[in-house]
C-alpha cells in the first residue's frame, strides 16, 4: 500500500530534511574515519563496540563446538587410544628437546646481555581459541577468545603450532582481532636462517603465500630456505619460524628478485593459538609497529 | 507489492541481527566469496517497506556494526550504508512500483555503488583488495533480491495481522 508522500512522516515535527540528514551523517562518518585512522584516537570506543557485538559472535561459534563436543564425545575407543599413543610419544621427543632448550635459552640469554640486544624471549604465554566465525572473506582476520581482560594488547605476537601466526589487530575486552601474516596489509621482519639475510615478508592475501619483495637479484636466497623472524620491529620475538621459499626467480635485467615463501602454521585449519608475551613487555609507544607497509 | 505497516521496529531489529549472523557464519571458501551483503539488502528492504522506523540512522548503525564486526576503519561502511539507504529513500515511491527484476537491478547499482565506494575508501585508508572477486556479493545479492522480498513480505504480512 504505497504512499503518495515519498516522505511518509508526519508533517508536522518532521524535522531535518532527508538531505540535510544524510549530509550531517555522512559528515559524521568522515570525522570517525579520519580520528579513527590518523590518530587512533578512537581505540577505547572500539573495544567497547567490540565487546558489545560479542554476544552475536557467541550464537554463531556454539553450534559448532556443541558440534565438536559430540563428535569427541561419540569418538570410538581405538581411535582415542591410538591417538594417546600418539601423543605420548610426541611428548617424549618434545620433552627430550626441552631439556636441551633450558640450557640453551640460558646461554642465548647470557650472551644476548653480553651484546645488549633489546630483542626479547618468549616468556610467558597463553592459549586462545579462534572463533568460527567468517569477518571478511578478502582479508585475513581472525577473532580468538581471549582479550583485554586477559592483558592482551594491540600489537602482540600470536604464534601456532608450526610457526608465526599473526598479530593482534584489536582488541576487545573479552575478544580480539588478530591480523593474519598472509593478510596483504601486514609484513613480517623476517631472516633467512641459513645465513642471516634480513628482509621483510609482506602478505599477499592468498592464504599459502607471502612475497619478499626486498631482496635484489643477487641475494642469497634458495628454494627451501627457512625464514624465521629477525626480531626487528619489537613486535615479534626473534627466531620463531614463519615460511619456507617456494620460488625464486631472477631476472638479470631487473633490480629485484621474485621471492615467493609459504607459511608454515596452517593459517586457515589451526583452532588454537598461543599469545606471546616478551620478556621485556614492549610499550606501546616506543615499539614501531609491523604492519607499516614500506612504500615500493 | 511491499507491505507497509506500523510499530514494526521489533520485526526491523529480528531481521537486522539475523542478516548480520548471515554475515558471520562459516562457510567454505568458495561459498564466502558467494555471501552477499545481507545486512545492506534488509536494510534496502526496510527502507522500501517501512521508511518511518527504518530511517537514515538505522541504515549508518548498521554500516557501523559492520565496520566493528570486520575490523575496518570506523565510519567506512558507515558511510556506504547511509549513501545506499538514502538512496533508497530518494528512490523510493518509484522504486516500490517497479517489477521485481527492474528492482533487483535498482538493488544491483546500488550494490555495485556501495562496493566502490568501499574499494574508494579502502584504497585512501590502507590496502585495497585488488580482486574482482569483490564484486561478485553485489552480483549474489541482486539475484537473491527477489527471494528476499518475498520472504519478508510473506512474514511482514503474517506478523502485521
Amino acid at each position: 500500500m504505497a504512499t503518495l508522500s515519498s516522505d511518509s512522516r508526519p508533517i508536522i515535527g518532521r524535522g531535518p530534511s532527508l538531505g540535510a540528514r544524510f549530509f550531517f551523517l555522512a559528515l559524521i562518518s568522515v570525522g570517525i574515519m579520519v580520528l579513527d585512522h590518523r590518530q587512533g584516537a578512537l581505540d577505547s570506543v572500539r573495544q567497547w563496540l567490540l565487546s558489545s557485538v560479542y554476544p552475536v559472535f557467541r550464537v554463531v561459534d556454539v553450534p559448532f563446538n556443541a558440534w565438536d563436543w559430540v563428535g569427541s564425545s561419540f569418538a570410538d575407543r581405538s581411535r582415542l587410544r591410538e591417538q594417546s599413543g600418539k601423543l605420548a610419544g610426541e611428548l617424549r621427543v618434545a620433552n627430550l628437546r626441552l631439556q636441551r632448550l633450558e640450557s640453551l635459552t640460558q646461554e642465548n640469554r647470557q650472551l644476548r646481555d653480553l651484546r645488549s640486544a633489546s630483542t626479547g624471549i618468549a616468556d610467558r604465554s597463553l592459549v586462545a581459541e579462534i572463533l568460527r566465525v567468517d569477518l571478511d572473506p578478502f582479508r585475513h582476520r581472525v577473532l580468538i577468545n581471549k582479550g583485554a581482560n586477559a592483558s592482551v594488547y594491540k600489537g602482540q605476537a600470536v604464534l601456532a603450532a608450526d610457526g608465526v601466526f599473526g598479530q593482534v589487530d584489536r582488541a576487545g575486552l573479552g575478544a580480539a582481532q588478530v591480523i593474519l601474516i598472509t593478510d596483504s596489509e601486514h609484513a613480517t621482519p623476517v631472516q633467512v636462517n641459513r645465513n642471516g639475510l634480513r628482509t621483510i615478508a609482506v602478505g599477499t592475501g592468498e592464504i599459502a603465500k607471502l612475497t619478499l619483495p626486498f631482496l635484489t637479484v643477487d641475494s642469497d636466497v634458495k628454494v627451501g630456505d627457512l625464514l624465521i623472524t629477525s626480531g626487528l620491529g619489537g613486535i615479534f620475538p626473534a627466531g620463531y619460524p614463519v615460511a619456507e621459499i617456494t620460488k625464486v626467480e631472477r631476472d638479470a635485467a631487473e633490480t629485484f628478485a621474485i621471492v615467493e615463501a609459504k607459511p608454515l602454521a596452517k593459517l586457515d585449519r589451526d583452532r588454537e593459538v598461543l599469545l606471546i608475551w616478551s620478556e621485556p613487555v614492549p610499550s606501546l609507544d616506543s615499539a614501531p609497529p609491523a604492519t607499516t607497509k614500506p612504500t615500493p | 507489492m511491499m507491505h507497509e505497516s506500523r510499530g514494526g521496529f521489533g520485526r526491523v531489529l529480528a531481521t537486522a541481527v539475523l542478516a548480520l549472523i548471515l554475515t558471520i557464519v562459516p562457510v567454505p571458501t568458495p561459498i564466502g566469496w558467494l555471501r552477499p551483503d545481507w545486512l545492506l539488502l534488509v536494510v534496502i528492504y526496510w527502507s522500501l517497506a517501512t521508511p518511518r522506523i527504518a530511517g537514515l540512522l538505522f541504515a549508518w548503525l548498521c554500516g557501523m556494526v559492520i565496520d566493528v564486526v570486520s575490523g575496518t576503519v570506523l565510519g567506512e561502511h558507515a558511510l556506504a550504508f547511509l549513501l545506499v539507504g538514502f538512496l533508497t529513500h530518494r528512490l523510493q515511491l518509484r522504486m516500490r512500483i517497479f517489477p521485481i527484476w527492474q528492482q533487483a537491478f535498482v538493488v544491483l547499482l546500488m550494490l555495485l555503488i556501495y562496493q566502490f565506494l568501499i574499494f574508494w575508501i579502502d584504497g585512501m585508508t590502507g590496502q585495497a583488495v585488488m580482486t574482482w572477486r569483490r564484486w561478485i556479493p553485489a552480483i549474489a545479492g541482486a539475484a537473491i533480491w527477489p527471494l528476499i522480498t518475498s520472504v519478508m513480505d510473506t512474514l511482514n504480512r503474517r506478523f502485521s495481522r
